[in-house]
């Protein structure tokens, strides 16, 4: 498959404008300024163009719930808070091709008529801001962002925001309570951004990977979008693979390639020959693993979905046989622990108690009934917290519980883990 | 007290936002890279004073966000290595054990000497080159016991 997102990747100077201007960038730009804004929205929504961030909503559908008055400021938000863990997709783009990205931004910034722009990103990737930092500035230079942009009219002023640790702030609301200055915990919704979001006012709120989408469905259209990958979950897909693979990295492929032909074929198969797959998280860690026996399963947002698991960010963690899963289980839930925002009790109470429930297991300290308990808090924690952030936990525990219980009570029963 | 570099930096950062309040992110960071690595009181109160916030606000963002160090003094150098799964799968537990002992302390600790203080941390989205670390802004990756001996006689 042709390369979008990662077309630029490896060329020297790649984060340059010279560089994205030589391979045909910004053309794109000009094209749209050239069209109604409610044409673009259309052309999006015919691509099938599904959000890259987790939720996989449709993204031409989502900027056409912004108010058309145009006497109301509106906003874009990029959310470059790349913090789900296996996931380092967003980077690759804002380190190696940050134009892509602003060329995205400045057309649904045309598209749903805002006037400003923040990228939201997490605090840890200095390199990647300041590369934002210096794009942006490029692309003022050369008139593609400011006032009256290529005598379209239009004016734009996109900014860099950098968050500083806490991986709630990949939740949109919380995203924009950080943005304002307040401790990132989630809004009640509705009311949506689309309405009330940045400062009040109608804003969109799109993944760096979706958004660098855009000028490829501007430039190719939308029907030539529509055939990559499956009917209902169309496009180029980025899948970052870690864990044990021989070649662990970022893979642009059609959605709905298979775990089988992304482990043993782009990546060259499992690290060691001689320890065979024993699970795959396909999402990041929020989406529950699945074993050998999904592993022709499409890796797009349906095919997942029908397995009990989920696309999320595309992130593929690949797990041989010397992995415990109760350790893997713990890890995954210290995570959420670390990150609950304490908004709300279950998550803020229930999170950690999970944790120093598994953490007691993988010691060998495992009491009778742990995983019974373990269960009992998953029933009690998914679906009861304000934001997605419980039920990350809790699909994540469930998803090893389903495949590997007996693992779990071997840790009860033996005070050891049968995979050491 | 912010330094008048400090105060330069923070005035253009203001000109991103529709208000004062956004800025408290910038003003904290930007505080605690004029501080050595930490923010003290006095720095939020002042960062207060200029954005018109209360200093318990200034005081309740810092305290939320993982990256500021509130009268936390970190060494020179903050190493902080990733822990999660990704990293662990390859091996991270046994980094942090070996720089430990290299530097005879424990995560959490800073060197006599306040060269090096040791962390870990939950993820800095470095999956695909696991194990990694990040040093002050940097990142190394695709790290073993031999590339972090090298690199830690390199920090002086």
């Amino acid at each position: 498959m042709e390369r979008v997102l990662l077309k630029n990747h490896g060329k020297p100077d790649s984060h340059r404008i010279a560089g994205y201007l030589a391979s045909g960038g910004y053309k794109a730009l000009e094209a749209a300024l050239r069209m109604k804004p409610d044409n673009i929205i259309q052309m999006v929504k015919d691509s099938g163009l599904r959000g890259r961030g987790g939720a996989g909503f449709s993204t031409g559908l989502k900027w056409s719930f912004i108010p058309k008055d145009p006497t109301l400021q509106k906003y874009l938000c990029c959310n470059a808070d790349e913090g789900e863990p296996g996931t380092f997709k967003d980077r690759g783009i804002i380190d190696h091709d940050p134009h892509l990205l602003i060329e995205g931004m400045i057309i649904t910034s045309y598209a749903i008529g805002a006037t400003r722009s923040y990228i939201y990103i997490r605090g840890e990737f200095d390199f990647g801001a300041k590369r934002l930092e210096d794009a942006i500035k490029e692309a003022h230079a050369k008139g593609y962002l400011g006032k009256n942009i290529l005598g379209s009219g239009f004016e734009h002023e996109m900014y860099v925001h950098r968050g500083y640790g806490a991986y709630i702030c990949g939740e949109e609301t919380a995203l924009l309570e950080s943005i304002e200055g307040y401790r990132a915990q989630p809004r009640k919704k509705p009311p949506f951004p689309a309405l009330a979001g940045l400062y009040g006012k109608p804003t969109v709120i799109n993944n760096v990977e979706t958004l660098s989408c855009i000028p490829a469905i501007i430039e190719k259209g939308a029907e030539w979008f529509k055939k990559l990958g499956p009917e209902k979950s169309p496009g180029p897909k980025i899948y970052c693979v870690s864990g044990h693979v021989k070649k662990p990295g970022l893979y642009e492929l059609p959605m709905g390639t298979t775990a089988r032909e992304l482990i043993y074929g782009h990546c060259g198969g499992m690290l060691h020959e001689t320890r065979p797959l024993k699970a795959f998280i396909p999402g990041g860690v929020s989406a529950p693993m699945l074993t050998p026996q999904d592993i022709d399963t499409p890796l797009d947002f349906d095919s997942l979905a029908a397995k009990g698991s989920m696309l999320g960010s595309g992130a593929v963690i690949v797990m041989d046989n010397s992995t415990c899963m109760v350790k893997m289980a713990y890890i995954i839930n210290r995570f959420f622990s670390h990150e609950s925002c304490g908004k709300c009790t279950p998550c803020r109470d229930g999170t950690p108690w999970l944790t120093k429930v598994l953490r007691r297991l993988e010691h060998g300290e495992g009491r009778p009934g742990d995983v019974e308990l373990l269960e009992s808090l998953c029933t009690n924690i998914f679906g009861r917290t304000f934001c997605p952030l419980g039920d990350g936990a809790v699909m994540a525990l469930r998803g090893a519980l389903k495949h590997f219980r007996q693992e779990f009570q071997y840790h009860v029963d033996h005070k050891m883990c049968p995979a050491s | 007290m912010l330094s008048e570099e400090s105060k330069k930096e923070l005035e253009a950062a203001l000109g991103k936002y529709p208000n004062k309040r956004s800025a408290v992110m910038d003003a904290l960071r930007i505080a605690q890279k004029g501080n050595g690595g930490h923010l003290t009181k006095e720095d939020m109160d002042e960062i207060a004073s200029m954005l018109e916030m209360r200093p318990v606000e200034v005081n309740a963002a810092a305290a939320f966000y993982t990256m500021y160090n509130i009268e936390k003094p970190v060494g020179k150098y903050h190493i902080q290595v990733c822990r999660n799964i990704s990293c662990s799968l390859l091996g991270a537990e046994h980094l942090i054990k070996h720089m430990e002992r290299t530097l005879g302390i424990s995560t959490g600790g800073t060197t006599p000497d306040k060269r090096f203080t040791l962390s870990t941390v939950e993820c800095l989205g470095s999956c695909g080159t696991a194990p990694m670390m990040q040093i002050n802004d940097d990142y190394y990756e695709n790290l073993t016991e031999t590339r972090i001996d090298e690199l830690l006689k390199t920090l002086k």
